[in-house]
């Protein structure tokens, strides 16, 4: 395996409602500052992938024109996925697993406030069984989140995972929630669909992010301290909820395994759980014991960019160990109903 | 490491977008099955597996093996709730308009569970393990929404037909089994049809969307300037060309563009072509001609009508000019013009706008 690291990483400030700026005009000056952080000329950047979701807008092939942030001239080796952006990542990191290239480009973005986001993304579901029940997304989480607790867990965990996450978002300027809310209080707020309530859920919010990955020797010469992915795998598990133990997350699990979380201890954790009870799932899933520091960005909970969400807890881990403050990291993205596709990836800073 | 998207503020224009598919779904085997047991049995079916399970809504394949599932089922129509949500505030397109909750249910004889509402009155009506019966609609298609909802089974051995019954089925025996035995009944000439529709083949899935189109810093400042009879483009920085429509950006060296530029109303077709095919929704009576307008000072060509000349009259490097709407007309987009018409100056020389063509 060639060694790949995340060499730069930028971000929008997260909006509820980014109405002056269409895609490309919320995406261009992330890219330019991943490109000119990552210290290498953008003419020189050997592969570009995007990751996004055109219904959220609702713009059939608003990805092409998302490549007007880029500037694909002269001609560029581009590619897409409609997932998030932790995805096209994956493909960033096989594609230069080739050999012939040395960088890569990473992006995604979405503008989930322009349509009715928890009924869009109930239209990615069965569209024999599910989708014309226009069963939405946060009713999915619902039923997750009451599996998990008849589990044997309670509505006062998930509040102690709300808490933590605005408290955490204190000190993060990317996030849209933050605070320091009292558990009796999250407690007695009204259900929004029994057992969550809206804290319960992730903010909607319009953004972008981009990293840049390069391989070995460049990655050395352009990063003080390159956050190399010594692992990353994701796995599916079948789509039909009724075929699923909600409680848990067994891809996770896999992809944790398969991406090596545990052949070394684990500094801070990263996990794309948009609804609070999935921090506890994943966190599980991956194997993490209470000494790991989970989401010290706030996570998804604090902020939630559709499509970039997953993207951007890697360039967190990278962040962290890149700053100094971690030796070794895992991000965690997931796609799809109630977690039913996780990818895992592990980052790892030089011993000094 | 963060960009802050921008300091000034802008009225952006705002419209409605409504996005629709009215698609139909061809259902195969097995789903079309399912959907013409649900519609002339009134039974839910479920799939068999390799491994001995029954899989509920059934699938052409088994997920967990990906093997083909070997025949179908009936399954009860009553069963046990595995989880729940209750929704407080049921949205348009949901199931039932009042309070409900979703549910997995695993029927009486299945492995899996199925979504579906349940109509139960309250959330204290619900818990994990309590048992459901389906209710069916009267007048039903061949659709997952031929199930209207669940509801709490009464007595407290709870519902109907604890075991599946009649064994396995292949789903050419289903379509044959029902009240509706001819297939190839669309075709109207046998006069059947409303009395035996057939197996279900296809359903019917209309999916609208309704969302905010937002226009952007550049597109709003574009369209303000068409409401003052003013052309706007923007020049990019890097390599000084000149968009219109702006977008804010060049594609060309990916680089946000600021520096506006007002455009005279005049320019040049750099190639056009005359529409003779009517189509639905046309506004203008064929043939007409369509054209990439260079406006003199611009570096992207604009696209619009070409009108007051014939259409076999207008040709590339043909000189023309906005018309503009009367101001009691005037609308927000690209109709704020209502065409170009020629000018009578001579031809542009080709060199003016051979990059263009």
């Amino acid at each position: 395996m060639r060694e790949v690291a995340v060499v730069s990483f930028a971000q929008s400030v997260p909006a509820r409602r980014a109405d002056e700026f269409n895609e490309v005009e919320l995406l261009m000056p992330v890219v330019h500052q991943a490109v000119a952080d990552s210290g290498i000329p953008k003419g020189e950047i050997g592969f570009t992938i995007s990751g996004s979701c055109d219904y959220l807008a609702g713009i059939p092939f608003a990805f092409v024109s998302g490549l007007d942030a880029v500037g694909a001239w002269p001609p560029i080796t581009e590619s897409h996925v409609e997932m998030d952006g932790a995805w096209a990542l994956y493909e960033a990191w096989v594609r230069l697993q080739h050999g012939d290239i040395d960088s890569a480009l990473v992006y995604s973005f979405g503008k989930s406030s322009l349509g009715p986001l928890t009924d869009v993304l109930s239209q990615q579901l069965d569209p024999y069984y599910l989708a014309p029940l226009w069963l939405d997304s946060v009713s999915v989480a619902a039923l997750q989140a009451r599996a998990w607790l008849d589990a044997g867990h309670s509505e006062e965990e998930m509040a102690e995972v709300v808490s933590a996450s605005r408290r955490a978002a204190r000190s993060n300027p990317n996030t849209q929630l933050a605070g320091d809310p009292d558990l009796k209080e999250l407690l007695a707020q009204p259900y929004l669909v029994d057992p969550l309530r809206r804290h319960d859920c992730p903010p909607i919010g319009d953004g972008a992010a981009a990293v840049v990955l390069a391989v070995g020797d460049l990655a050395r010469s352009v990063s003080e301290r390159p956050a190399w992915i010594t692992g990353i795998d994701h796995r599916i598990e079948p789509h039909s909820l009724g075929a699923r133990d909600l409680a848990s997350s067994a891809s996770t699990r896999e992809a944790a395994r398969r991406a090596g979380v545990g052949r070394g201890p684990v500094d801070v954790a990263e996990v794309h759980a948009p609804f609070s009870h999935q921090v506890p799932i994943v966190a599980e899933a991956l194997g993490l014991d209470g000494g790991v520091e989970v989401n010290p960005s706030g996570g998804a909970l604090a902020a939630n960019v559709v499509m970039a969400a997953g993207l951007v807890r890697i360039g967190e881990a990278a962040a962290r160990i890149s700053g100094g403050s971690a030796t070794r990291a895992v991000a965690h993205a997931t796609a799809g109903p109630a977690l039913q596709q996780n990818l895992v990836c592990v980052l790892e800073g030089d011993k000094r | 490491m963060s960009t802050s998207a921008g300091e000034t503020r802008v009225p952006v224009m705002e419209a409605p977008n409504v996005l629709e598919f009215p698609f139909s779904r061809s259902t195969g085997p097995v789903i079309g099955a399912f959907m013409t047991a649900l519609r002339d049995e009134a039974k839910i079916l479920g799939a068999t597996t390799a491994t001995g399970k029954v899989i509920v809504p059934p699938l052409e394949y088994d997920p967990e093996t990906g093997e083909a599932t070997t025949g179908l089922v009936d399954v009860g129509s009553s069963g046990v709730v595995t989880t729940w949500a209750w929704v407080r505030e049921p949205g348009p397109k949901h199931p039932l308009a009042k309070p409900f909750a979703w549910a997995l249910i695993k029927l009486d004889g299945a492995d899996t569970a199925l979504v579906h509402a349940v109509d139960a009155g309250s959330p204290d009506a619900m818990s994990t393990g309590m048992r459901v019966t389906a209710h069916f609609k009267p007048e039903r298609e061949g659709h997952i929404r031929d199930i209207e909802c669940f509801v709490p089974s009464s007595g407290s051995a709870g519902g109907e037909s604890g075991t599946p019954s009649g064994g396995v089925r292949t789903p050419e025996e289903v379509f044959s089994s029902g009240t509706a035995p001819n297939e190839g009944s669309a075709d109207a000439s046998t006069g059947q049809a409303d009395e035996a529709p057939g197996p279900v083949r296809k359903i019917s899935t209309p999916i609208e969307l309704v969302y905010r189109f937002t226009a952007g810093r550049a597109t709003s400042r574009f369209v303000r300037g068409l409401l003052d009879f003013k052309i706007l483009g923007q020049r990019c920085p890097s390599c000084t060309k000149v968009y219109v429509p702006p977008r804010g950006s060049c594609a060309k060296c990916g680089v946000a563009t600021e520096e506006e530029v007002e455009l005279p109303t005049t320019g040049t077709v750099t190639t056009f072509c005359v529409v003779n095919v009517p189509f639905y929704g046309q506004k203008i009576k064929i043939p007409y001609v369509t054209a990439t307008i260079l406006l003199d000072g611009a570096d992207i060509g604009l696209f619009h009508l070409i009108q007051e000349c014939e259409a076999d009259e207008v040709h590339m490097g043909m000189r023309v000019e906005a018309v503009w709407q009367e101001p009691e007309n005037m609308v927000p987009g690209l109709e704020a013009i209502q065409h170009f018409r020629p000018t009578g100056e001579p031809d542009a020389d080709y060199d003016t706008y051979k990059e263009h063509v």
